[in-house]
């Protein structure tokens, strides 16, 4: 089964910022690697999907009680770039 | 020093006649004599290992033993987080993250009195089958240093077979603790999905993922696997129940075992000597009083092609907190979108880029249903294959890998044929279930072969059992010799 793919919004979708020729690249290996994973339209039959925990383990909860979590300027000096505590980032939309 | 094992090191480093120091500068001086040739590791934390090494010595003395793994040197796969020690994946997007916390298989190690060596080699993300996909450049496999380790815990099993470690931990996605393991020639094991916490274990495809040791024996296998498996309130997925007793088996023999021999897993793309010597310890298993029937498990033939949707869809949601704003690499952008987009591109090899990819597309409006959503359902299929499996068999048997270490670059050209790599092992993957593999023979190349054991879920007890059989009949105990390259 020939595998259609608009890779250029597949790659927007992911947040890669790749060329022209890298993006026909991967688009080439893609389409033969989906014609292989297609293969999963040859099952047989309509099992009911029971993808859960294999030792049927369903909710995990924790005690609600208040706990030290990591150092912040610990986590904040691996950050690239940080201010008063805070994460910088780009501006995410437009003003 | 090359013959220790960590039970062997355990009596001598109890009874005075070897201290963790010297083990630790003989599995250092092996690393020195190794590391241009094969290259294991990425990091070597001589003086984290050295502290470790003289509190283990001062601790015996004082008569405080902390159980199997105290003063035995470990090598830590570099996906698994270390308080203070760089821990990259393998990835240029992770260079010189130092994380601010311990995995918990890391605290689990360092409370049974462990030296961590270091950290080694891995395929980026642990995404492949031969460790060639590290941004830091490939590792070579100890029988043979013009071919690969297998993968994606090629460091940590080169590391064991050469001697610069007495045992590895590993993380097994789709094979990657047991490929590689088979492909040097020691005993690789992956859990029961649940029973070793991934906290701390930078996730690929979560509901895959699972830590597992790489070591020379099988009983070297359960000591470690009792030191770091059990609950953990840190990872939600976390068995809680009770856990099995994983030496209650060992030496008892296959006698009166039935064991299946998959008929999906031999036939084309099979090498010759791999089928050989498997074949082969299937008749010695047989007539060492086990009943061997084939099973025909048919969804084998399909499970590739599920899991090639499954993990890339986990992967490509998993990797997107790498973007630039909490840790590791940033590319500058006038946007965040920017930012985001050229950090990523920039910071991820080939393969994670595929794989990423891939996963977006199969969870992308209008392809869910007929990819992702089909491939649950094949995942699906595959346990209610296992379970009748198991109705009739004690444990099933085949191959690890269709054929030996392969040579370096020979697949790096071609994904699907790297992918071809982990057809045996990806089925225990997608059911959760417990396999390991064990080293039983050298082809006329002088290559290792491996053989998988598979056993269901918290089966742990059965599935070393077997292994130790298997590792007892094939009495595998050739080690490789590295030839030295001038420079």
């Amino acid at each position: 089964m020939p595998v259609e793919i608009d890779i250029a919004h597949v790659a927007r979708l992911a947040r890669l910022g790749l060329s022209d020729s890298e993006l026909e690249h991967y688009r080439g290996q893609l389409a033969v690697i989906l014609e292989h994973a297609a293969r999963v339209q040859e099952l047989e039959g309509d099992p009911e999907v029971d993808v859960t925990h294999p030792l049927g383990i369903v909710n995990a909860f924790r005690p609600d009680e208040v706990r030290p979590s990591l150092d912040r300027d610990e986590v904040l000096d691996q950050a690239p770039d940080a201010k008063d505590g805070y994460f910088v980032v780009p501006p995410a939309m437009e003003l | 020093m090359e013959s220790l094992t960590i039970a062997t090191a355990g009596e001598r480093l109890r009874d005075g006649s070897l201290k963790a120091v010297d083990l630790l500068a003989g599995v250092l001086k092996t690393a020195a004599d190794t590391e241009a040739q094969i290259h294991a590791y990425l990091n070597i934390d001589r003086a984290g290992a050295g502290e470790a090494a003289e509190r283990a010595d001062n601790e015996l003395a004082a008569g405080v033993d902390r159980g199997p793994l105290h003063g035995i040197p470990v090598a830590l796969k570099d996906n698994m987080m270390t308080r203070g020690l760089e821990t990259t994946a393998s990835s240029q997007i992770l260079a010189g993250y130092v994380p601010p916390y311990d995995a918990t298989v890391v605290s689990r190690l360092r409370e049974g009195g462990a030296v961590i060596v270091g950290k080694t080699n891995l395929d980026e993300f642990a995404m492949g089958s031969s460790t060639e996909n590290s941004a830091y450049g490939p590792t070579y496999n100890p029988w043979d240093i013009n071919r690969i380790p297998g993968g994606s815990s090629g460091g940590s099993a080169a590391a064991v077979a050469a001697g610069s470690a007495l045992v590895g931990l590993g993380s097994d996605t789709g094979g990657s603790i047991r490929q590689p393991a088979s492909l040097t020639g020691v005993v690789g094991m992956k859990p029961t999905y649940g029973t070793v916490s991934r906290y701390g274990l930078i996730a690929f495809a979560s509901s895959l993922d699972q830590i597992g040791p790489l070591s020379r024996t099988v009983e070297d296998s359960a000591l470690t696997l009792e030191t770091i498996w059990g609950h953990d309130p840190l990872d939600a997925t976390s068995y809680r129940g009770d856990y099995p007793d994983l030496f209650s088996g060992i030496g008892d023999g296959v006698d009166g075992l039935k064991v299946g021999v998959v008929k999906e897993l031999a036939g084309e793309g099979y090498e010759p000597e791999v089928h050989e010597h498997v074949s082969s310890m299937v008749e010695r298993l047989r007539s060492s009083g086990a009943e061997v029937v084939e099973v025909s498990l048919p969804t084998f033939d399909i499970a590739l092609s599920a899991y090639y949707l499954i993990a890339p869809a986990e992967c490509s949601a998993n990797l997107a907190r790498f973007d630039g704003i909490r840790y590791g690499l940033r590319v500058e952008g006038e946007t965040a979108e920017e930012m985001m987009s050229r950090t990523r591109a920039s910071g991820f090899g080939p393969e994670v880029i595929r794989r990423i990819l891939l996963g977006t597309y199969a969870l992308s409006a209008g392809y869910y249903d007929a990819f992702y959503g089909q491939a649950q359902r094949v995942r699906s299929a595959i346990r209610d294959d296992f379970a009748r499996a198991y109705q009739q068999v004690d444990v099933l048997v085949s191959p690890t890998s269709p054929t030996v270490a392969f040579e370096a670059g020979e697949r790096t050209a071609d994904p699907l044929s790297m992918y071809l790599s982990d057809i045996c092992t990806i089925p225990c993957n997608l059911s959760g279930d417990p396999a390991i593999s064990v080293p039983i023979g050298l082809d006329s190349r002088r290559l290792p072969i491996g053989f998988q054991v598979m056993a269901p879920a918290l089966g742990e007890p059965m599935l070393y059992r077997v292994a130790s059989a298997v590792e007892t009949l094939a009495g595998f105990d050739a080690r490789p010799t590295i030839e030295m390259v001038a420079t």
